[in-house]
């Protein structure tokens, strides 16, 4: 590194700093603004707005829901999936590269493939058909069955988004030196004590950004719930959608953006605060 | 099938430890299981896509493919707006591309070669961005998007889409060139290469891959983000917005067809950059 300054590497991240400020920074502070401004001055009528909407309680419920179901099980399938392929020495390329194709796949297009599987007339119902436990085309994803839409969309969500989870998951494993592991079987350490005590306190950095990540994405679902049952299932992002694109009302819109934001930087905080790594800690 | 997988892996290596071949049994047999909940739902849409009418309809419906004709996709790409949402998605991601890149590679080279004050703040701003979720902020884009003219353009859906992929470039691009030796660089400048023509005839062709890589990877977020898309655009809808929009009121197998164009690229690309997959996420993650 050269020890005296220079006005390269400032000219270097001069652009991508302007653009980030532009296009990231002030829709940020223009997001907050619109939602606290109705008419003239400030007040919190949008949020009076978003709070009076028949769609609210169930959106931030069915929101809450999901992440809650989706996120845990994700990370303890994707640890699931992680160990086993550790495990492989033949053909461990080509089943990577098959389980990480979902994480290029668009929210939209996952739930339009499990559309597939799960319509009136899908294939799921074919299979419950040929074995005797339906009489014909059954709904699974209407508002009559919002308990069978919700697990629809559990399904999609973990299908889709277990991907990423795996791939920062492997990413952090192959940073953990496999002398520990060793020592401790050395030592007499079960499998299931190793992973405990072990892999998981080793992987704790990797689990806090797979958590941020999948966490602020989740608290954001929207394609996905869409695909599968419309406005039947009301979620956060899909509510601001609604309000800015059909009722094009912007300030609600905002409202809902701030709300989600806040949601996703709660989150956060608290992740990393649960799971900090003190320096020493690291492998 | 996700539970199954999950409850035979501590089985698995308890009963390990005294059967090694059973316990390859349960480790393939998991895996089969996995590969099958991954693929299935693809193969599926497929048959969906290319079933047609009729075979949405069908009931019983069987798992093997049957009458399937390019007939029922390409009557999809021809019903009007189809094609032209697939050219804006094309142009939308490829501009996504371009500016990541320039916009990215410069910063990450940067923070790898250089140390600097405002080092600490500029991966601040950066990292700060996964705590947002971006997509929501194009909701006050819209407005000033309509007043510089920009709005219902792929040219402005690819200036939010960068958004989401720049960080990525940064963060990639960064530990690229710093795999690449500093003395390289060093030894074209003693050759009378200015800093320019050193990174350009020794840099560039090493990190050519990477960069590659990190261009696929913007042009797979652009080319799958809905929220974004969907509200900055009404008539010049980008592929995702598009079949968002007509939801509601499409035909099933359109549906379909949609749904097995969106994935196609991504298998594709996945495939073209599982190489770089766990690189780019180890450094991306931290």
């Amino acid at each position: 590194m050269p020890a005296r300054p220079s006005w390269i590497p400032y000219a270097l991240i001069a652009p991508s700093v302007v653009f980030l400020a532009a296009l990231f920074l002030v829709p940020l502070v223009q997001t907050i603004w619109l939602s606290v401004s109705a008419g003239d001055g400030l007040s919190l009528e949008n949020y009076r707005r978003m709070a009076g909407d028949l769609n609210f309680a169930l959106a931030v419920k069915n929101t809450f829901l999901l992440t809650l179901v989706v996120v845990p099980l994700q990370v303890v399938l994707a640890l699931g999936m992680a160990t086993m392929v550790t495990k492989l020495d033949k053909g461990r390329d080509l089943v990577l590269w098959v389980l990480t194709i979902p994480l290029g796949i668009s929210d939209l297009a996952a739930g339009l493939a499990w559309l597939a599987l799960l319509q009136n007339t899908g294939y799921l119902n074919s299979a419950l058909y040929a074995l005797g436990l339906i009489q014909g085309p059954t709904g699974w994803l209407s508002q009559e069955t919002p308990v069978a839409l919700f697990f629809a969309i559990v399904l999609a969500e973990l299908w889709r988004a277990t991907a990423i989870v795996l791939v920062i998951l492997i990413a952090g494993l192959q940073l953990i030196p496999k002398e520990f592991a060793e020592a401790a079987e050395i030592f007499g350490a079960k499998p299931w004590t190793r992973f405990t005590r072990i892999t998981l306190p080793l992987l704790k950095p990797s689990l806090q950004s797979a958590l941020i990540l999948r966490t602020v994405l989740a608290f954001e679902v929207f394609a996905v719930v869409y695909a599968l049952g419309g406005r039947n299932f009301p979620v956060l992002a899909g509510e601001a959608y609604v309000w800015q694109n059909d009722n094009q009302n912007y300030g609600v819109a905002a409202a809902y953006a701030v709300l989600i934001m806040a949601i996703s930087l709660a989150a956060t905080a608290v992740y990393l605060r649960v799971l900090r790594t003190r320096p020493e800690q690291l492998p | 099938m996700t539970a199954s997988a999950v409850a035979t892996k501590p089985a698995a290596t308890n009963r390990g430890m005294a059967l090694p071949s059973a316990r390859r049994l349960l480790l393939w047999t998991g895996l089969a299981v996995l590969i099958a909940w991954v693929l299935v739902p693809i193969y599926l849409v497929a048959l969906g896509a290319f079933g047609g009418r009729l075979g949405v309809f069908r009931w019983p419906k069987s798992i093997w493919p049957s009458d399937l004709s390019f007939a029922a996709m390409s009557q999809f790409l021809a019903i009007e707006g189809v094609f032209n949402a697939l050219v804006n998605s094309l142009i939308a991601a490829g501009l996504t591309v371009v500016f990541s890149i320039a916009l990215g590679a410069p910063a990450g080279y940067a923070l790898a070669r250089y140390s600097f004050r405002g080092q600490n703040a500029y991966r601040l701003l950066v990292l700060l961005t996964r705590a947002f979720p971006l997509a929501i902020l194009a909701l006050p884009l819209t407005v000033s998007f309509i007043r510089l003219g920009l709005y219902d353009t792929p040219f402005g859906v690819s200036l939010i889409h960068t958004v989401l992929a720049l960080p990525f470039a940064a963060l990639v691009t960064q530990s690229l060139f710093m795999g690449i030796p500093r003395e390289y660089e060093e030894a074209a400048w003693v050759f009378g290469c200015t800093r320019f023509q050193a990174f350009v005839k020794v840099i560039l062709p090493l990190a050519l891959p990477g960069l590659a890589a990190t261009a696929i990877f913007a042009f797979v977020i652009s080319w799958n983000e809905v929220f974004a898309a969907s509200i900055l655009t009404v008539r010049e809808r980008t592929l995702t917005a598009y079949l968002l929009r007509i939801l509601a009121e499409s035909p099933l197998h359109y549906r379909f067809a949609g749904g097995f164009i969106l994935i196609i690229p991504s298998v594709l690309f996945i495939f073209a950059v599982r190489r770089y997959l766990f690189a780019v996420w180890g450094i991306a993650s931290k």
